[in-house]
């Protein structure tokens, strides 16, 4: 099926929030804290403006709570009397010249009484820096499974090691934007965002206002990647209070480096392990301790832990496991959602050290994989059961023979005997990412989805479900026709639009294919049911169907609809961290070929496959697309994006000084799929957009490990870091 | 903000002569409009427009020297067969200058007139011993490119000169190397780089980002001459630590620029694997 969001995009049609045009709209602008921590103790507004001309907002002027409505409520909408870190809302502004606006941003001062911050999420806090609890700690976890002090004793061999990765920029084409106005008394957004019912939930709350009071309607949205699943919450409100306040529409865009500076970024970890092995590798404990920097505000960190620690195990089998998880204030700006939401930080970690048990026991890293790799009859971390019948060896040979692995590893010893300078190697990655939300959390959800059967013959399916780059709208057009035998013209995708289509849940998780459409898919069955006819009846006969019920019913509205109901056989203990923690997992084994150039310490990827088993792939070209730049992303993370701290707050906040890697820093990305269909998913489909930030920077720093016998745990592995690493192992000749 | 367009050169002086110098000539803009709205301090001044200006943008050739306009764009020697084949380097430079956007409309001139440390265009010409050609109403001035500089964005250009070309001698060289370090392959701001050249008239090592001007490297170029013997990279590091001093900023560390030097200019120049 050819893309239907393409097009508009590929020509420059697509008209972004910041591309809508209103009539009398002003702009917004937000003044922000400069100090990480402290009491707000004056707002100076300096000379040189006529400030009656502006639009002014602060947090006196919420109608309603000053929360943004989230896990906690600890985040306000505009900063009342304290600040918690660097950039923080503060006051918003309006005016219709935006030179001016921009100009008087920088003439409004916040004056701090500043209190001691704490920036080293690693350092237990000094008494006067604890902002939460008695301990700064946001959310603590553990899972257990077995007697791990026990296997640690007796084991033969115990492999420590300790890993770190840093913080990440989403880097999203189109920054953060949103437009408020007030129509009828309703107050209404459009704005770029991932999840527009997670935006109505904080406008309601802060505003003060019932459900048919606001409307949130997404824009066509350049790219999330969970930057935009609970950051368009706070931009929404600040662009409403200001509409409301001015009683003219308002837009409020951030420029780049504003949105670099001032938004969610992914959360930095420090993950120690300690792994009891027997001397042929077979994994006999795991004691994983995974600490996050969860910044100045809780957010979604406790959820983000919560993968975080159900992935740190990886794809094995282990008798005995103990993985503490905590995520711990910082007066850094607050961390957020991002692609892999826990898991690529603690994969890491985890494929790391086997790369490192096996150099420890000199044995093959493909050998100890294979033995530990889980079967099904086995059991994962939580004590879930793995029973899918996918054969998780053969997803590792598949990768293994698509990147020449073994053929690689012996020509790249001789190359490495005989080039002055280069270093080459190759390094894989096995690993598994859980589609869906965690445990209990897609029953909570409770995802309903629409399909309305319409008078022409067309069918109009109606989610909350956002296309932001993914290709959601051609999906669930196929996931249609498919089911309903119609042409891709009678179907037509709503805008997301809180006034018009039900809340199907969040655009996160990988679960907008497997879980939505699936609903989509029963929607479609009730659909039929409503109009009396079989699930085998399709195409023209469902369009005359339509066109007579429509004749029988004028001016009425014929819905399908389906709600979430979980799979037998789910069931998890959230208090104990036991059970089925996704419903499926995507497994994957990812391989690269990497060349260290010995003058400059710089890593290059020359060659990366990456191998996953999906259930079933529903679009190929989309499919490869998502693995793709989940790659690239992996790239950029292991291997460029130094992001840099300053009080907490992001220093290199230019595109200039943040790198992000170009097409020439990418190698070829071959994929393969492997399919083995998931009884709960849309045509059997598992989750994909999260998988492939996970095995990407394991991949790379293990075949890093391999062409300079060095031991890289902390990503971004610049060339910096490299110079450090090497000069430890001094291999350089 | 004001924009002066004059229709000639002279005309252009004149108009610079009048604003006090404090006209600021722009011509691809690629520096001067990075950022701009944020740019607040900038937006009232007044800018000359060089970018219309032909007599600027022509490349000549003289019996001893190419002769670039002070508005020639990287993009227009790239396109010049004669000049890349005669001088490599700024062929292999100016592919480096960011992306083919910003080759486009920026200028070897207004590379030279940034005066950044990290400028990529001129290290290639200070390795060729261009001139810098300025005219005012005043007249005319040349000033070696290697004597340009006097400090961190400091340089012998007066506020009332326009470059109206950059002479690079005819020579013929034997060595040629151009290396740009920056924290990606491409469309990157250099963390360190050089350009090394040898002809008749001895060594040319120049560096980038390296200390607070792009400067030569005399000590080195010394050596060279000498043929000191130089086994190792680690060899070089006094030498390196006589002629620049790096720092420790955004991009990189003085750790790794002196000796990620070391080790580039070892290969390129020093060690006998080729």
């Amino acid at each position: 099926m050819k893309r239907r969001e393409g097009l508009a995009k590929l020509m420059g049609r697509e008209a972004y929030v910041d591309d809508l045009t209103v009539a009398d709209c002003l702009w917004g602008a937000t003044v922000r804290s400069s100090c990480a921590r402290g009491r707000i103790r004056e707002v100076r507004f300096g000379e040189g403006f006529d400030w009656g001309e502006f639009v002014v907002v602060d947090h006196r002027d919420l109608p309603g709570e000053n929360v943004i409505a989230l896990i906690e409520t600890d985040q306000p909408v505009l900063a009342a009397e304290a600040v918690r870190h660097v950039h923080e809302a503060v006051v918003l502004l309006a005016h219709a010249d935006r030179d001016l606006l921009r100009r008087a941003v920088e003439a409004v001062e916040v004056v701090v009484e500043e209190e001691p911050p704490i920036f080293d999420f690693r350092q237990p806090p000094e008494p006067a820096q604890i902002q939460h609890g008695n301990d700064n700690v946001f959310k603590e976890l553990k899972i257990e499974k077995g007697d791990v002090d026990k296997a640690l004793a007796k084991a033969p061999v115990v492999v420590e090691g300790v890993f770190t990765t840093g913080a990440q920029e989403h880097v999203y084409l189109e920054t953060q934007g949103m437009l408020a106005w007030v129509e009828d008394g309703v107050v209404t957004v459009k704005g770029s965002m991932q999840c527009p019912y997670y935006v109505q939930k904080a406008l309601k709350l802060a505003l003060g206002r019932e459900d048919h009071e606001v409307r949130v309607v997404q824009a066509p949205t350049g790219g999330g990647f969970g930057g935009k699943e609970e950051f368009p919450s706070g931009i929404a409100l600040h662009a409403a209070l200001l509409a409301l306040k001015a009683g003219k529409p308002v837009k409020l865009i951030y420029e780049r480096g504003e949105d670099m500076v001032a938004t969610t970024k992914r959360h930095p970890s420090w993950i120690r392990h300690r792994t009891a092995v027997d001397t042929k590798g077979r994994l006999l404990a795991q004691d994983i301790e995974v600490v996050l920097d969860a910044g100045a505000y809780a957010t979604l960190s406790s959820v983000v832990l919560s993968r975080a620690v159900i992935h740190a195990a990886g794809p094995y089998h282990c008798e005995n496991v103990r993985i503490r998880g905590r995520a711990v204030l910082t007066n850094a700006v607050p961390f957020g959602a991002f692609r892999g939401f826990g898991a690529p930080q603690s994969l890491f970690a985890c494929e790391r050290q086997m790369d490192r048990i096996a150099s420890e026991l000199t044995l093959d890293p493909v050998r100890i994989r294979r033995r530990n790799l889980i079967r099904d009859g086995e059991e994962t971390a939580t004590g879930q059961v793995i029973t899918d019948g996918t054969d998780r060896l053969k997803v590792l040979d598949r990768a293994l023979e698509l990147s020449s692995f073994q053929h690689k590893r012996r020509a790249y010893l001789d190359f490495n005997d005989t080039h002055p300078y280069l270093r080459r190697g190759v390094g894989l990655a096995t690993f598994l990412h859980g589609a869906g939300f965690t445990g209990s959390g897609e029953v909570y959800l409770a995802s309903e989805v629409h399909v309305a059967g319409l008078a022409d013959g067309k069918v109009e399916v109606r989610t909350a479900n956002t296309e932001m780059g993914q290709g959601t709208q051609t999906v669930f057009t196929q996931l249609v026709t498919d089911r309903l035998g119609l042409k891709a013209e009678d179907v037509v995708i709503a805008e997301p639009d809180t006034a018009r289509v039900p809340d199907s849940g969040p655009t996160v998780a990988s679960r907008t294919t497997m879980v939505v459409g699936g609903l989509i898919e029963k929607a479609c069955d009730d659909l039929r049911r409503r109009l009396g006819l079989g699930n085998e009846e399709r195409g023209e006969v469902l369009t005359a169907a339509l066109a007579l019920w429509h004749r029988q019913h004028p001016g009425e509205e014929l819905l399908g609809t389906a709600h979430y109901e979980p799979p037998d056989g789910i069931h998890w203990d959230d208090a104990n961290y036991r059970g089925e923690a996704y419903g499926a997992f995507a497994w994957a084994t990812y391989v690269a070929a990497v060349e260290v150039d010995l003058r400059t310490y710089t890593a290059r990827v020359l060659d990366f496959v990456a191998v996953q088993e999906i259930g079933k792939v529903l679009h190929e070209v989309l499919a490869r697309g998502q693995i793709q730049g989940g790659v690239v992303q992996g790239i950029g993370w292991a291997l460029l994006e130094d992001f840099r701290f300053k009080d907490g707050a992001m220093a290199n906040g230019q595109l200039t000084n943040y790198i992000i890697p170009t097409s020439d820093d990418v190698p070829p990305i071959r994929v393969a799929f492997l399919e083995n269909p998931y009884a709960h998913g849309a045509q059997g489909a598992k989750g994909i957009g999260e998988l492939p930030m996970d095995g990407p920077a394991p991949a790379i720093v293990n075949a890093v490990a391999a062409a300079t016998g060095a031991d890289p745990c902390t990503i971004p592995l610049t060339p910096e870091r490299m110079m450090s690493v090497l000069e430890a192992r001094e291999v350089a000749r | 903000m004001t924009m002066l367009f004059p229709s000639d050169l002279e005309e252009a002086c004149e108009m610079l002569a009048a604003s006090d110098g404090k006209a600021v000539p722009l011509a691809g803009g690629t520096d001067l409009l990075v950022h701009w709205p944020q740019r607040f301090e900038d937006h009232g001044r007044t800018f000359l427009d060089l970018s219309q200006l032909a007599e600027l943008r022509a490349i000549r050739w003289s019996d001893s020297a190419l002769i670039l306009g002070g508005g020639v764009t990287y993009w227009q020697t790239l396109g010049d067969r004669a000049v890349c084949d005669a001088f490599p380097l700024l062929e292999k430079a100016g592919r480096q200058v960011g992306a083919v956007q910003i080759q486009a409309r920026g200028t070897w001139a207004g590379n030279i007139v940034n005066a950044s440390p990290a400028a990529d265009g001129v290290p290639v010409l200070m390795a060729y011993d261009a001139v810098v050609e300025l005219v005012s109403t005043q007249g005319e001035e040349e000033i070696p490119l290697s004597e340009f500089y006097l400090g961190y964005k400091q340089m012998r250009r007066r506020p009332n000169q326009l470059v109206r070309a950059v002479r690079l001698p005819r020579r013929r060289h034997d060595v040629e190397v151009f290396e740009k370090i920056g924290p990606r392959r491409a469309q990157a701001i250099t963390k360190l780089g050089f350009a090394a050249t040898h002809s008749a008239a001895g060594w040319r090592v120049v560096a980038n980002s390296m200390a607070p001007t792009v400067c030569r490297c005399r000590t080195l170029e010394g050596m060279l001459e000498h043929g000191s013997p130089i086994r190792r990279p680690e060899d070089l590091m006094p030498a390196i630590r006589q002629d620049v001093s790096p720092i420790d900023d955004i991009r990189s560390t003085a750790q790794y620029r002196q000796k990620v030097f070391s080790r580039t200019l070892f290969h390129a120049l020093f060690s006998d694997e080729k």
